[in-house]
């Protein structure tokens, strides 16, 4: 029989790494920059567990009961009796154990009111979980998966009820924690009661629900404003997409590469650039504004700022978007049934109109509700354009950082926020899920694509083209605007925007990064680079279990992991500072939350992406494997891993370039030691410091062009095409 | 091959999934070293069966032993079991040699006496001088010898085939599932076997087990499931069968009289009672003639097939279908004609 001796000491061996944690280990969340702390070593803040427990923080020696449990567990051979039993109720109770501890007492003893006077005091106070409980609390995760795996969960394969346990409790902590704690700090006091009442008359506010603005000249609620900006931004960009798609597919189009480009351009794009090109071109120096006075003694104005400032930068920003999901389904209308319908004696647009666009209306629902939850989670053009046009992104961002800073404020407008894009989110889950006309099957279809009827073709080609021109001019001036002194009022080429953020001094003999965007440009890269192999990583692993095990409550799990794509990044932005600035996990101010809420938010493209690579690849490959004695683990590694290539090279760019361009969830969670390109480049706009802003992000924009083509280049060129085709909003908030 | 073949019980396995039953209640034991074959049309749960025993499915019920060894629990690659996949499921990204190499290499072999064990297999199925390819560089069969050659290298104490001919063309299948059957005897192996086709299964099995809707119908030789059919649905589908209604006048023994519209027959009886039945009637049973005296009818349809001619028969008793290898003169469409019945090819059903 083939070896199982690796699945047995693998317990013991967990069991033992745990209790050495334990005993050896800070307990609590520690700089370890600062070595202060190790002077009272096994004790003070630098102390593990053990030392602490027995010298006063009573409340962590239980964890003594589910080690040794484990490691009595570990130690019986595989198969004895109440081996699987006990390592499943040491992992349990340990981890449970360790989280009520954790969550009930804080900084200041209590957490809750309710204990503290059941306890009668304050009680003891402890810091947030550390080195020394994260790998304690990893432990008994693994150990309760592996008991359940003995038990004989998932075929009894340790490896697969791991991921499953790691990946639910990594989505449970980072996704579904802070929003709950969203949920639940809307119905609570500053000083943290229970007041649903208050919540009430927060929720329904005038200032959210408003209709002054239909009766009186006063303005509306945020909510309205942020429902028809969304409604206008979908139709109008599902409309701008169509053209582009029906003259990339069925147009004599001989620039279909240009179309190409127009698809890549949302994800390498910072979403609050196009808004400063606006700036640029319309704002009341702008390149426009400035030509338009100057021979026709057109006023410079403020137009720009508002509802058609948001609106034109929000089309821009996201009919590419659009594009990706029509194209696909465009091109997944059989020909066939074009044929059929025109060897019926239909005319061109009779076809037109009776059978390709009744097979286009789920494609067009589903562009239209992504341009919508693309508006609404749409933070930097609002925050650039808006003026004294509010939507609820940018409520939010002033409720937490403006003068008037209100926490309540912001949780609440972040519950609107959160469930609109829900509402539109479940709607595209429940009611288009099931109503995609799929006409391509298996089969062979040698069709040909009619070619649109004339007067359609006029009409793409007439909202076509200008838009592209646009387009172009757009992207064109921000690119030269890094090279002049300032757009609008003087050309003068000149190079002192890069050289100011990017100055290499060499004047003492070594190279000195004197520019002002180094810092937070090397910041950029290495959290972008640490955050893309986790995004790549568990983004895979969680494709993998969609679509190669089957384990109870799959669905549930799946739609748990696509649903913080959903959420926009402001609200994830708030309830991370919620969640993560006090104990037990106490992280806001680092590095590690910046790196974990872009894998959190990006990992969803991760798992689309391994999704799509998986279902190509035969299942019985897998099944080979291991009937041959490899586990999954290894066929993992050996069979799927060297097929899933393009797959992991795809996972890992795009992460790396959305981690580059976010700007939305990150501006709450910069500090000035981590703060991020975008954050600059905003602060730079805010203060009025275009050039240098505009320098700096076609620096960016190139360098992600680079690795987008990088990428193409490597992984072949029908990569780009399916992401869109699958409905993977792309780029969600930024 | 140094391990004696071993056997495979399933005791009152069931495998369900959600509402749905895929395996209701199952039991059976393949003896050492013989061919089973699990027969059946799409649906019927004999894949699932075969995935049982391969540790890929999880028995929802019951028990499974391989060589004496409760393996209900065991996961597919805690199994002593290979198997060669409809669509092989050769790795792509591997040669021939390291294909074939891949179960000794991961069991932590080195990677000599893993290639030694490969080569050893290769020639064994005749592909040796062809290990450095790809697989995408061999034809259909060549990849099916591959697969089976990756399978053996183990010397697994059970050899499993999911429709392992599915993919050949209709001349390759006959000599592959000769070569197939040749070294199943030529090294003694436990084979389970799964298809849809009951002429391979004929061919190939020790044993057969007929399913349907998730249980067994009826398992034996291949002779006692022609021969003695156990329902209408086994009659019907290993073989083509004529089913017509008939009735029993009288019983004798062993034997029935069988009353089959005009015409008088003695069957053995086999369980059945007076009264109405079905009859199954071979197609080869039945001669077409000229002389009265068998069940009259008409030519309805006929097709031309070259070593045969495939009739459809009007009669009295319902249409029935007919192969004739007698003569090459064809009949005519609307012809009258007589049909004669031999009582070997016949048996009576139960009604369900």
């Amino acid at each position: 029989m083939r070896a199982r001796q690796e699945s047995r000491t693998g317990a013991l061996a967990l069991a033992v790494l745990a209790c050495a944690a334990f005993a050896v280990l800070p307990w609590y969340w520690l700089d370890f920059s600062d070595t202060s702390h190790w002077g009272e070593y096994p004790v003070g803040p630098a102390g593990s567990a053990l030392a602490l427990g027995l010298t006063g923080k009573v409340w962590l020696l239980p964890f003594v009961l589910p080690l040794g449990l484990a490691v009595a567990g570990g130690m019986l051979p595989l198969g004895a009796p109440g081996r699987a039993d006990r390592l499943v109720w040491a992992g349990g109770g340990g981890l449970a154990y360790g989280l009520v501890q954790g969550f009930a007492l804080g900084l200041k003893g209590w957490n809750a009111a309710w204990l503290a006077s059941l306890a009668g005091g304050p009680g003891p106070a402890q810091a947030g979980f550390g080195l020394g409980a994260a790998i304690v609390l990893a432990v008994f995760l693994l150990l309760l998966c592996r008991g359940l795996a003995e038990r004989g969960w998932c075929r009894g394969d340790a490896f697969v009820v791991s991921s499953v346990g790691v990946v639910i409790a990594l989505v449970g902590l980072f996704v579904f924690f802070p929003v709950g704690k969203i949920l639940a700090s809307a119905v609570q006091d500053n000083a943290g009661n229970f007041a649903p009442a208050q919540f009430l008359e927060k929720f329904l506010d005038e200032s959210i629900w408003g209709l002054a603005c239909v009766t009186g000249n006063l303005r509306c609620g945020v909510a309205w404003n942020t429902l028809l900006l969304g409604v206008l931004v979908g139709a109008g960009s599902t409309a701008l997409g169509l053209a582009f798609a029906l003259l990339a597919t069925r147009g004599t189009v001989h620039g279909k590469k240009s179309l190409k480009i127009l698809s890549v351009l949302p994800i390498i794009t910072p979403p609050f650039v196009i808004g400063l090109a606006l700036i640029l071109l319309f704002g009341r120096s702008g390149v426009v504004s400035a030509g338009l006075s100057e021979w026709f003694g057109i006023p410079r104005s403020r137009w720009i700022y508002g509802l058609p400032g948001v609106l034109i930068a929000q089309l821009l920003a996201f009919t590419p978007i659009a594009y990706l999901v029509l194209v696909g389904v465009v091109q997944g209308i059989s020909p066939s049934l074009e044929e059929a319908s025109q060897t019926l004696r239909a005319s061109r647009w009779t076809t037109f109109r009776t059978v390709t666009l009744p097979l286009l209306r789920p494609g067009l629902a589903n562009a239209f509700l992504l341009g919508f939850v693309e508006s609404l989670a749409d933070f930097g053009n609002p925050l650039v354009l808006g003026g004294n046009f509010e939507v609820l992104s940018t409520k939010i961002f002033f409720a937490v950082v403006g003068a008037a800073t209100d926490q309540g404020r912001a949780t609440v407008l972040s519950i609107v926020l959160l469930i609109f894009t829900l509402g539109a989110f479940w709607v595209q889950q429940a009611w288009l899920g099931r109503r995609t006309y799929t006409t391509v099957t298996g089969k062979g279809d040698s069709g040909v694509p009619p070619p649109l009827p004339k007067g359609v073709a006029i009409a793409c080609w007439g909202v076509a083209l200008p838009w592209a021109l646009f387009t172009v001019v757009i992207y064109a001036l921000i690119l030269v605007g890094g090279f002049v002194q300032a757009l609008g009022r003087d050309y003068t080429p000149t190079l002192n925007h890069y050289v100011t953020a990017f100055r290499i001094d060499t004047s003492d003999g070594g190279f000195r990064f004197a520019g002002s965007a180094w810092n937070s440009f090397f910041a950029t890269v290495e959290v972008a680079a640490m955050a893309a192999p986790l995004t790549a990583a568990i983004g895979l692993l969680t494709g993998w279990l969609l679509t190669r095990q089957t384990f109870s409550g799959k669905r549930a799990f799946e739609f748990g992991t696509l649903l913080s794509f959903a959420i926009p990044g402001t609200v994830v932005g708030v309830s991370y500072i919620l969640a993560f600035n006090v104990p037990p996990i106490e992280i806001t101010g680092t590095g590690l939350i910046l790196v974990i809420c872009f894998v959190f938010r990006n990992m969803p493209v991760g798992v689309r992406s391994g999704i799509a690579t998986l279902s190509q690849i035969d299942k019985s490959l897998d099944e080979a494997s291991l009937t041959l004695g490899a586990r999954s683990a290894t066929t993992l590694r050996l069979v799927l891993m060297p097929l899933l290539k393009p797959a992991i090279l795809a996972a890992l760019v795009y992460a790396f370039v959305r981690a580059m361009t976010a700007v939305s969830a990150v501006i709450f969670l910069v500090t000035a030691q981590y703060n991020m390109a975008t954050t600059y480049i905003v602060g730079r706009v805010e203060a009025g410091e275009f050039g240098l802003a505009i320098a700096y992000a076609s620096v960016l924009i190139v360098i992600m062009l680079a690795a987008i083509l990088f990428i193409e280049f490597i992984v072949g060129e029908r990569r780009l095409g399916r992401r869109g085709a699958a409905g993977v909003p792309v780029a969600a908030g930024g | 091959m140094g391990k004696a073949p071993a056997s495979v019980e399933f005791r009152n396995v069931s495998k369900r999934y959600g509402a749905v039953t895929a395996v209701d209640n199952v039991n059976f034991t393949i003896e050492p070293g013989t061919l089973l074959t699990l027969l059946g049309p799409s649906g019927c749960g004999k894949t699932t069966t075969l995935r049982l025993i391969a540790g890929l499915e999880m028995a929802s019920e019951g028990s499974i032993t391989i060589g004496g060894r409760d393996v209900t629990l065991l996961s597919a690659a805690d199994r002593d079991v290979s198997m060669v996949f409809q669509s092989y499921a050769l790795f792509p990204h591997m040669n021939v040699l390291d294909n074939v190499a891949y179960g000794p290499t991961v069991q932590g072999l080195p990677k000599a006496k893993a290639h030694e064990m490969a080569m050893e297999k290769l020639r064994l199925v005749g592909l040796a001088g062809l290990e450095k390819r790809a697989p995408s560089e061999l034809s259909g069969g060549q990849q099916q010898r591959v697969a089976v050659a990756r399978a053996l290298v183990l010397e697994p104490q059970v050899l499993l085939f999911d429709e392992p001919l599915s993919n050949l063309d209709a001349k390759l299948r006959r000599r592959v599932r000769e070569e197939i059957r040749e070294l199943q005897l030529g090294l003694n192996l436990t084979v389970a076997y799964v298809t849809h086709d009951q002429e391979e299964a004929l061919a190939v099995s020790d044993r057969i087990i007929v399913m349907s809707n998730a249980r067994i119908a009826q398992s034996g030789t291949p002779r006692e499931l022609y021969e003695q059919p156990a329902s209408l649905f086994v009659a019907d589908f290993i073989g083509d069968a004529n089913i017509v209604d008939a009735t029993i006048t009288a019983l004798h023994g062993e034997r029935a009289q069988v009353q089959l519209g005009p015409v008088q027959l003695d069957l053995p009886h086999r369980g059945a009672g007076m009264g109405a039945v079905k009859l199954a009637i071979r197609p080869d049973a039945l001669q077409l003639g000229d002389a009265p005296g068998g069940l009259a009818g008409t030519v309805a349809k006929a097709a031309y097939l070259g070593r045969q001619w495939e009739y459809t028969i009007t009669t009295a008793v319902g249409d029935l279908f007919v192969v004739d290898r007698g003569r090459a003169a064809a009949r005519m469409l609307g012809s009258p004609v007589q049909v004669a019945l031999e009582q070997a090819g016949m048996v009576v059903l139960r009604l369900e």
